[in-house]
């Protein structure tokens, strides 16, 4: 049993983008924040905190397709359980995608360090400097990336257990190449 | 005639001298800058420093100013920046504990606005310094406010790999407030 819907091309755009994004996020704030202060430390806190910015405007899109897309069926063959936890998945995922950039920037605020989109364009500070509440916020960053680290297994566990040990072509519904019998 | 221009001259001048205040509230007053890194304004301030400030409401450019900035005293915004900003590279304020402004001159710019023209020596260097402020009366007090560029490099303030001025930039915005009594 092979389904052959597939998202469409924004969805899997959007998909792809933002899964390279953090990909390249989530290491480079592990590995900048146990550095010591440094220009590079700033340079890559800068960094990581742009690709925030842009995850989270791809998240938006992401979003606002998803609330007038249905996503495509899931093979019949899946338990009710397994349709749970996928969609419970997949919510978490949207809600991740937003949440975590948005409690990097209020950290950021409330360190008293504002984002500067690209060097270029000041993000507004939504809260005032407070050193606690910055260190709750970095604390809350970090569980949520850890939080969004184990969905991200279970994730791509899921669709690669689908692909090779179902068999059910659910993989092609974000990778159309994959569907050999109806390529788009 | 001669002689009562000369006691009428020493009379406004005395007049004028007693206008004068120089008693800083060093509790109502602050020296703040911001400092650009990677294109970001980070705020920071020196929690101490003493100001000798003597200006005259009615005659500005009389005024005199010097100004002892305890640098070990930076809140930079941070705890690491606090740690840096303290070491060789940055004020090294084992070695030069003080920043000192004197002034020299100050002149009208006409529109409520001055210049107070002087010398900074930081880390061991002088450098001529200009900065602009506005007089302000109320409620018989005088406040002095100011903003002026200052150039971190032309110090040596974060040499070596602090110098690349992409990340932390050479001009760094020193804001003043005084209040006087």
């Amino acid at each position: 049993m092979t389904t052959s819907a597939r998202y469409t091309f924004t969805a899997i755009r959007l998909h792809w983008l933002i899964a390279f994004l953090i990909f390249a996020a989530f290491p480079l704030g592990l590995y900048m924040s146990d550095l010591e202060l440094s220009p590079l430390k700033l340079q890559l806190i800068s960094y990581h905190k742009w690709l925030g910015v842009t995850i989270f405007l791809l998240a938006v899109a992401r979003l606002a397709w998803r609330a007038k897309h249905t996503p495509p069926p899931l093979p019949e063959a899946m338990l009710a359980w397994q349709r749970t936890a996928t969609h419970a998945v997949h919510h978490l995922l949207y809600l991740l995608i937003i949440a975590i950039p948005l409690s990097g920037w209020l950290m950021s605020s409330a360190k008293g360090f504002q984002t500067v989109y690209f060097g270029v364009l000041p993000l507004p500070d939504l809260i005032g400097k407070d050193k606690a509440l910055g260190d709750i916020l970095k604390e809350v960053h970090e569980l949520l990336n850890y939080g969004m680290l184990g969905l991200v297994i279970a994730h791509v566990g899921a669709a690669l257990k689908h692909h090779f040990i179902d068999r059910d072509g659910i993989l092609a519904r974000m990778l159309p190449f994959l569907d050999k019998e109806n390529r788009p | 005639m001669i002689r009562l221009l000369a006691i009428l001259s020493l009379l406004s001048s005395s007049f004028a001298y007693g206008a004068e205040l120089s008693a800083v509230q060093l509790d109502k007053s602050t020296i703040a800058f911001v400092s650009r890194q990677m294109n970001v304004p980070v705020e920071g301030i020196f929690q101490q420093f003493s100001a000798q400030i003597s200006i005259d409401p009615a005659r500005p450019e009389a005024g005199r100013a010097r100004i002892e900035i305890d640098l070990a005293s930076i809140d930079a915004g941070s705890t690491d920046a606090n740690d840096e900003v303290k070491g060789k590279s940055w004020f090294n304020t084992r070695e030069f504990p003080k920043a000192v402004f004197v002034s020299s001159t100050v002149k009208s710019l006409g529109s409520g606005r001055f210049e107070a023209l002087g010398k900074m020596t930081i880390k061991g260097k002088t450098q001529e310094a200009r900065a602009p402020f506005t007089l302000k009366q109320e409620k018989g007090v005088l406040i002095l406010d100011g903003t002026f560029p200052l150039k971190r490099l032309a110090y040596d303030i974060g040499s070596g790999v602090w110098s690349d001025t992409s990340v932390v930039a050479d001009e760094v915005l020193i804001k003043f407030h005084f209040v006087l009594k």
